[in-house]
């Protein structure tokens, strides 16, 4: 029996609007031990926010709502929101989609890293830049010194991405969330990061939860995948078996990949019923 | 007879010491009525090749031939009568304050048509959106809807050559599928001629005839989908790229 | 299903049905996001009073405000039929306050029609044709921008001849620059937009692009701008009549009956404060009135 790092029961975010309330995640349950967890679904269909409802990140007038959010057996719905920021970064982190959004301009890199370091411990100066060059170079960065010198506009998109994960890293967090950490980057980059991740994940024992819109990718990388669809997970499965996965709408989006190994006149479109919303949402607890 | 021929084709930004070369001595040729592919990494120069080509992108050198006709630096009215573009991010190429309405009959009104009306709504009909979007702004839109819009501006002035930039790579996968469908039906009823420039080698190995692998600026290598399907790249970086997207 | 349907639906339909529904809706739209604003209702009441108290000024006032009654100068507040006293020559401080908000009024439109236009017109075309025209334009916003507003509105005055109508233009002169500013540098991020990058391939020319497509982006955070400077007009317009330079006695202008009730100022404190709240509320009207709008059309604060 695997140990529950993060267990997730009945969770909602509502947003009030003039229409009315939209519920961008309708009771969602899941647990998140050490693996790697995927959450795929388009754009819309609450993968994201469910990520941030965690980090109870949802900026108001959104409302999260949850029977619990245990995280080793407390519940984060019940602590303050200063409890909470001790909790982000020091014991969950995110990783944003655009490293250029998560950055600072302005700050070199090196004051940024030694600057989250010291934000969470109480190292003294020269110990937070010897950790912050060991980071950099636990996530492959060859010339760390002169990083840590640089400013975020020198640095490529996969070479951004991979400082966001080592700043992500350093306060030790149990459970690690990228939302989207890869589609800005290119393909070829792209391995490159995703092998440091699983690496870092592996070595750490850290539960990961990878939000993707990518089928292909997360049936790859991840161990378990939650399938979204209008705020409800509509399927549950082992990522090896993605691609026999049942569910109408997992089959529909997997066939209209265009796939290079198996051409075809048209692609096929999906048709989306009107049940999938509607339908109770699928447990992902263990 | 070639719809786009494109020799030695050089692009560059800024002068002096801050010129970046975008495009170094790019060659091809596009026949009527093909669709053919330009693939590369972020940064590689394929789509700085169709705004060269556009003229969005002013200092480059090299000649340019669109449907027999030579390019200048000034581009006359008639040009875009034959090429059109359909832009990468939707969200993007539309007016956030112009409706739907507007941009179309703005486009058939700078082509000099008369009957607007009828071609707005056959337009509509066209990219298979229907009268139900004719007054909406793009806010009200999703993605996938105002790529649809995007390709119907596109085609108002019943071009002969589409430029793709990306037309699918901001939007969802079962979307993707409904709109790359849409082009090749397009392709299909009208005879247009394609220049798709994309990241994912299997969209274009799906959408295109031949493609050209681009790297830092230099085209390296154009081979037809059947040799990537097979997995027959000669340029090291095309096997390269080919194995990351399988 | 028509029948049914009642206005407010209709106004809020996501398929509007002609460019005039699509017009309305979008109008309705933005009139529910301001009206959630309490204090921007709070400021455009006031702004709305303000124009019905100036558009019914001789229904409204209690007494002529040029009729001088020297017997009964200096009034304090609540004197019998003169609810706000009267001052220096006699004459009901409410009446003037009363008459005086059509010259405010007049002023307010009068600037706000001169100086965001000029401000527009050099801004976009600066912007977005760029290279030597943007160089010698800007560099003359900048020497507008070099002198202090209120001086430089006085070397105005001072050379065209003391009056109302002068006050304005000097104003207006010196109130143009920021505006310049504000739409060169929407304009800068609007052009290299893919939207006009696609009205261009449509073959469309400079002018069109920069009427049609980027006028109405700009103008937005113009009207934003305006009304939260509208405030500093006032206070610019009523420094010029205070110095003696806007308006001319006897006309009732806020800020010249604050000068002529300096001279009581220690004595008969209400000649000078009553003028100067009432610039004071509408100043402040305005303010919340600005913050409204650029919650419902600053296209940047949405989304």
């Amino acid at each position: 029996m695997m140990t529950n790092l993060l267990d997730v029961e009945n969770l909602w975010v509502k947003f009030p609007t003039r229409q009315g309330v939209f519920d961008a995640v309708r009771g969602v349950s899941f647990t998140l031990g050490r693996e790697r967890l995927g959450i795929v679904g388009e754009s819309g269909s609450g993968k994201s926010m469910t990520g941030r409802a965690i980090l109870r990140l949802i900026r108001p007038p959104g409302i999260v709502e949850a029977d619990q959010i245990e995280l080793e057996g407390v519940d984060l719905m019940q602590k303050s929101e200063k409890d909470m920021r001790a909790v982000r970064g020091q014991r969950i982190s995110m990783v944003m989609q655009d490293p250029k959004f998560s950055l600072n301009p302005v700050m070199t890199i090196g004051d940024q890293i030694m600057e989250a370091y010291r934000l969470h411990s109480k190292a003294s100066k020269s110990e937070a830049y010897a950790k912050s060059l060991e980071m950099l170079e636990a996530v492959s960065i060859r010339n760390p010194e002169r990083v840590m010198r640089a400013y975020p506009h020198e640095m490529s998109g996969g070479m951004g991405q991979r400082i966001m994960i080592a700043m992500m890293l350093i306060p030790n967090p149990e459970i690690l969330i990228a939302d989207e950490p890869t589609s800005a980057l290119d393909v070829s980059v792209q391995r490159q990061v995703l092998d440091i991740m699983d690496r870092l994940v592996k070595e750490r024992g850290m539960g990961l939860i990878f939000i993707s819109h990518d089928l292909n990718l997360v049936a790859d990388f991840c161990d378990r995948v939650l399938i979204m669809y209008a705020g409800r997970i509509v399927e549950v499965c082992d990522a090896d078996k993605l691609h026999e996965a049942q569910h109408p709408y997992t089959r529909g989006l997997l066939n209209s990949l265009p796939r290079l190994d198996a051409p075809r006149k048209r692609l096929e479109v999906l048709q989306r019923d009107p049940q999938w919303s509607t339908a109770p949402s699928v447990s992902g607890r263990i | 007879m070639s719809m786009l021929t494109v020799q030695d084709l050089n692009v560059w930004f800024g002068s002096n010491r801050d010129r970046v070369d975008a495009v170094i001595g790019a060659s091809f040729e596009i026949p009527r009525g093909e669709s053919f592919g330009l693939v590369g990494e972020s940064g590689s120069g394929k789509s700085t090749i169709l705004r060269a080509i556009t003229g969005l992108a002013p200092d480059w050198s090299g000649a340019i031939t669109v449907d027999g006709q030579q390019i200048g630096k000034a581009r006359p009215k008639t040009f875009f009568k034959t090429v059109q573009m359909v832009f990468q991010d939707p969200y993007a190429s539309l007016h956030p304050r112009h409706s739907v309405d507007q941009v179309l009959g703005e486009t058939l009104h700078l082509h000099g048509f008369k009957d607007i009306d009828s071609r707005v709504v056959k337009l509509l009909d066209d990219v298979g959106l229907g009268q139900k979007f004719r007054f909406r702004y793009p806010h009200q839109l999703s993605g996938g809807q105002r790529q649809r819009v995007a390709i119907a501006r596109a085609l108002a002035p019943e071009p002969a050559l589409l430029l793709l930039d990306e037309p699918t790579s901001a939007l969802d996968v079962s979307v993707q599928a409904e709109i790359l469908n849409l082009l090749a039906d397009l392709r299909a009823d009208r005879g247009l001629t394609y220049l798709m420039v994309s990241h994912d080698l299997s969209v274009v190995g799906h959408m295109c005839d031949r493609l050209a692998v681009m790297k830092d600026g230099e085209i390296v290598e154009v081979l037809d989908v059947a040799a990537l399907r097979a997995m027959e790249a000669a340029h090291p970086y095309s096997k390269q790229l080919l194995e990351a997207s399988v | 299903m028509a029948e049914t349907q009642t206005l407010r639906e209709w106004l809020l339909t996501e398929t509007p049905t002609s460019r005039r529904h699509a017009k309305m809706s979008a109008l309705y739209q933005g009139w529910l996001s301001f009206r959630s604003n309490t204090m921007a209702m709070i400021g455009l009441g006031i702004l709305v009073a303000l124009v019905v108290v100036a558009a019914g000024a001789p229904l409204i006032a209690p007494h002529d405000p040029f009729v001088q009654e020297l017997s009964n100068r200096l009034a304090p507040l609540g004197a019998e039929g003169h609810i706000l006293g009267t001052d220096s020559l006699g004459r009901d401080i409410l009446s003037r306050l009363i008459y005086g908000a059509r010259i405010t009024l007049y002023i307010v439109a009068l600037v706000a029609l001169i100086a965001p236009i000029a401000g527009l017109l050099v801004g976009t075309v600066s912007g977005y044709v760029g290279g030597w025209t943007d160089t010698v334009l800007m560099r003359i916003t900048d020497i507008f921008l070099a002198f202090p507003r209120l001086v430089l509105a006085l070397a105005f005055v001072a050379a065209l001849g003391a009056g109302i109508e002068n006050a304005v233009l000097a104003i207006s002169l010196t109130a143009w620059p920021p505006y310049a500013r504000i739409a060169r540098a929407e304009t800068l991020t609007i052009r290299s937009s893919d939207y006009i990058s696609a009205i261009k391939l449509q073959g469309a020319g400079a002018l069109r692009i920069i009427t049609k497509h980027i006028w109405p982006l700009c103008i937005s955070s113009l009207i934003v701008r305006v009304t939260l400077d509208m405030a500093g007009i006032i206070l610019a317009a009523a420094g010029l009549g205070f110095l003696g330079l806007g308006a001319q006695p006897p006309s009732p202008e806020w800020g010249a009956m604050i000068s002529e009730g300096r001279r009581f100022i220690l004595d008969h404190w209400w000649v000078a404060t009553m003028p100067g709240l009432a610039i004071f509320t509408v100043s402040l009207a305005f303010n919340l009135l600005g913050d409204g709008l650029r919650d419902v059309l600053d296209p940047k604060a949405g989304e």
